[in-house]
């Protein structure tokens, strides 16, 4: 699935302009982290749950989907509103080689955490210097 | 990627009237362009609504736990406490960061008294619900309008 068909991102992840559901997704905010062994992803998706969420991860593209369940209805009588809610969408790129068969995922309290751990191939080695 | 600018957003007005908030959002690397939270922008963002006999709050906190919760009524009051813990570990190098941490507090000067006693909060998923029950003078009450006796003349 590329990017260009499907989604309508919104760049800023707060905008306010009425959300029809169809179509309309939330840019979630991400800490990317980096130690020797992995990257790590944390994905802030509140209001989903752990069967709602769907992360791809393809030729270095990192997808994340997170359905949301409506939590208001089209006639709530708002007083205040400063936040919609909608499904979440973001991708990366991922320029780290990437062991893709031991990604792995959790979600609590609201943050996806993906833990990529890096191919053996790409991990910084020290290389033996032999005497002449 | 963009950075939130907070001049452009479209119910600062409304909110600096309608609520009184003071929020410290601490950012841990100082020097760190990082998009998403500022100490200007007020966290959580809140959606507030009502029916007749209740008010509902709704704000999405993700990554904060109930102990570093605090919710408290007074009045016409509420008041969200909390704290987002650092992730940050040895070893461990940021390569982007829009999720802040740190301590915040948001006061929201609700439309009507509630009843403290009856105020109800859960957090789920990232998402804290609370439902504030109005207090039994701020219902509206339906007047009767007697007719007017006509004056002997």
């Amino acid at each position: 699935m590329t990017v260009e068909t499907v989604v309508k991102q919104p760049e800023d992840a707060l905008t306010r302009s009425e959300p029809t559901r169809e179509g309309q997704f939330y840019r979630p905010n991400v800490d990317i982290l980096e130690n020797p062994d992995e990257l790590q992803v944390l994905v802030d998706l509140p209001g989903s749950s752990t069967d709602a969420i769907n992360v791809h991860f393809e030729d270095g593209t990192l997808t994340i989907h997170g359905r949301v369940p409506p939590r208001q209805t089209e006639d709530t009588p708002f007083l205040m509103q400063e936040y919609g809610v909608a499904d979440f969408f973001r991708t990366f790129q991922v320029s780290e080689g990437i062991d893709a068969a031991r990604i792995s995922a959790d979600y609590s309290d609201g943050v996806l955490r993906l833990r990529l751990p890096k191919a053996e191939a790409v991990k910084p080695r020290k290389i033996a210097v032999r005497g002449g | 990627m963009p950075t939130l600018r907070i001049n452009s957003y479209p119910l600062q007005q409304l909110r600096s009237e309608m609520d009184r908030l003071f929020t410290d959002f601490l950012r841990e690397l100082p020097g760190t362009r990082g998009g998403g939270f500022f100490a200007e922008r007020t966290f959580p963002a809140v959606n507030l609504w009502e029916n007749e006999g209740e008010l509902y709050v709704e704000a999405e906190l993700p990554g904060v736990k109930q102990d570093d919760l605090d919710i408290s009524v007074v009045g016409n009051e509420l008041t969200i406490k909390g704290e987002r813990p650092n992730m940050e570990q040895e070893g461990l190098t940021f390569h982007r960061r829009e999720r802040g941490t740190g301590a915040f507090t948001r006061v929201l000067r609700l439309p009507t008294d509630v009843d403290p006693t009856k105020v109800e909060a859960s957090l789920r998923d990232g998402v804290l619900a609370i439902r504030l029950p109005k207090a039994e003078a701020a219902k509206a009450r339906k007047i009767q309008i007697k007719a007017a006796v006509p004056k002997k003349v």
